[in-house]
């Protein structure tokens, strides 16, 4: 029977030569992964139920990064609670502060995700990792407790949308503002349960931090998992990176979807999601009327070092503008160390921006940029829910690198072709 | 397995963050978390609830982050269940893992109002709105997800296996 890409990483792992969509399977796991927010409580349900030992003490990633470095005592309590937890079990990937990045950024640059394999998650954007051709996709607390014990978890296969690429970006414009555009397209449901898969001649055109800042958004269309087809441009990232074997699934040529797209990205312009979802998208040209009191740059959809090279681009000999407050953040130690490198610190500092230690802080109105009352922020992150960056009259548009910082330079918003 | 309670209604799109903002995500204490459910939206919620009542909501309750503290702040306020049209996927799947009932039924979500009786029964799937004096059928519940909501969640149905 035909598979997409999705059901067929999926088969392999629950050990089935076929699954089709809806049928229910228990699959091996090759990570399960785990923040300093989702961890504590997986910790508690572990312990609760007994468990003695994890499945694999190379197979379990604690990343501490949505507090740290820690922002209280709360805080500092259930990073001790993962770090203690790490230490019992040996987890060999446990990122603590000083060599922590976003989950998300981090996982990929250390190799640890490799093409046809199998990662969840407890955090929502796990779903990342598609972008290098594996199934990987968020759950709750309780089953990363369960993946940690067993290496095991129970999935519902699901069916898929296909989005065929066609065309090729333009300049100043990346993938943040291609998965704006389908998000608005199709919806915050639009891809419900399902499977966002990406293939294309297109694909030649969207580099891998492209891909991983648009699979990083197919939760936010709703979607089980976001995954790209395999090519020259994956593999070349993940040779780099990953010295295990792994194996590259293509869907078949006559697999099922429940809707197909064609996506010429030649036609993305700069795109904007406005208060309160991201599904409410909007031409950055038609909001040149949004003053900004904050912008910020970074989170795990956009703190990689391209996305730092556009805000540079931008920012260089430049200054923001006055009543704007910036906070850029990369995403890892390595990006924050090839921005020292390549000199991006030194603009961003001297464009008047301020630049912070990995963190997903602001991105959830955490801490390290909270918005007071009815303030605007421009946010390369990836909600723009009520209350979601601080107060609940601040409101939140999700925009691109170049927007945003092109945006911090203007005073209001702008779309970059216009500069 | 049965439920009767007065309903908190909301609109589609309720978000995690709204459920509980990650301000609160410091703790994974319970009770902590329950005093804050909904008060971005609903500032009244936690003082209103009472043990039992049952949360309306339209489509994708629940979409946004991963955070199992959602469904934990929403069962220990006091309610019994979640109607919606539809759930997003990942609050589904954690709401039945720390036994929250949650019912898929968009004609109860359209019909039902805010401050409606209603009752529940699992077994069949039928929700009363004894207000209205209408009923409405969603999927009942299967065998193992009945379970894990009795044990009151996965990890307490697996120590029982």
């Amino acid at each position: 029977m035909a598979m997409t890409m999705t059901q067929k990483i999926l088969a392999a792992h629950a050990g089935l030569d076929t699954v089709k969509a809806g049928q229910l399977i228990m699959a091996d796991l090759d990570l399960v992964l785990g923040n300093d927010i989702t961890s504590p409580v997986a910790i508690n349900e572990f312990n609760k139920n007994g468990f003695e030992s994890i499945f694999d003490k190379n197979k379990v990633a604690l990343v501490m990064d949505h507090f740290v470095p820690n922002k209280d005592i709360k805080a500092a309590q259930q990073c001790k609670q993962c770090r203690t937890f790490a230490r019992r079990f040996d987890v060999t990937n446990y990122f603590d502060v000083g060599d922590m990045g976003i989950e998300h950024a981090l996982l990929p640059e250390k190799g640890l995700v490799a093409p046809g394999e199998l990662v969840i998650g407890a955090d929502s954007h796990t779903c990342t990792y598609g972008a290098l051709g594996a199934f990987s996709t968020g759950v709750g607390s309780t089953d990363m407790a369960a993946g940690m014990a067993t290496g095991k978890g129970w999935f519902k296969v699901p069916s898929a949308i296909k989005f065929d690429l066609v065309g090729a970006l333009k300049p100043h414009v990346s993938g943040k503002d291609v998965i704006l555009h389908i998000i608005g397209m199709i919806g915050v449901d639009g891809a419900l349960y399902r499977s966002m898969e990406f293939s294309g001649e297109g694909l030649k055109s969207l580099s891998i931090d492209d891909r991983l800042c648009m699979a990083n958004m197919a939760i936010e269309a709703g979607a089980k998992n976001g995954i790209f087809e395999v090519d020259d441009i994956t593999l070349s990232y993940v040779g780099e990176r990953v010295a295990r074997e792994f194996k590259v699934y293509k869907a078949d040529d006559d697999a099922e979807y429940d809707e197909v797209y064609t996506i010429n990205l030649s036609e993305i312009e700069s795109t904007v999601a406005c208060p309160h979802l991201p599904e409410n998208t909007k031409l950055a040209c038609e909001l040149e009327d949004i003053v900004p009191d904050q912008v910020v740059i970074g989170s795990c959809t956009n703190g990689r070092i391209s996305d730092m090279e556009a805000a540079a681009k931008y920012l260089a000999g430049k200054h923001v503008a006055k009543g704007v407050r910036c906070i850029i953040i990369p995403a890892t130690q390595t990006i924050y160390k090839e921005c020292i490198k390549r000199g991006y610190i030194d603009t961003f500092i001297d464009a008047g921006c301020v630049v912070s230690t990995p963190t997903c802080g602001p991105c959830l109105g955490g801490y390290m940029g909270i918005l007071a009352e009815d303030e605007i922020a421009v946010a390369t992150t990836n909600r723009n829910f009520v209350g979601r960056m601080g107060h609940i009259t601040s409101k939140i548009y999700l925009a691109s690198p170049e927007v945003a910082a092109a945006t911090a330079v203007a005073g209001h918003i702008v779309d970059p072709s216009r500069i | 397995m049965k439920a009767n309670g007065y309903v908190h209604k909301y609109g589609d799109n309720v978000d995690t963050d709204v459920i509980i903002p990650a301000r609160y995500l410091n703790t994974a204490d319970h009770k902590e978390l329950a005093s804050h459910c909904m008060e971005d939206i609903d500032k009244d919620f936690v003082k209103n609830v009472k043990c039992g009542d049952i949360m309306v909501g339209g489509a994708n309750f629940g979409c946004g982050s991963s955070r199992e503290h959602a469904p934990i702040a929403i069962k220990k306020s006091g309610i019994s269940c979640v109607i919606a049209k539809t759930f997003a996927r990942i609050f589904y799947r954690n709401a039945i893992n720390i036994g929250l009932a949650i019912l898929e039924c968009p004609e109860a979500s359209e019909r039902i109002d805010a401050g409606d009786e209603v009752a529940i029964d699992f077994d069949t799937g039928v929700i009363t709105n004894i207000t209205k004096g209408e009923s409405y059928q969603a999927e009942p519940f299967p065998e193992f997800i009945k379970d894990i909501i009795n044990s009151d969640g996965l990890m307490n149905s697996l120590k029982k296996a």
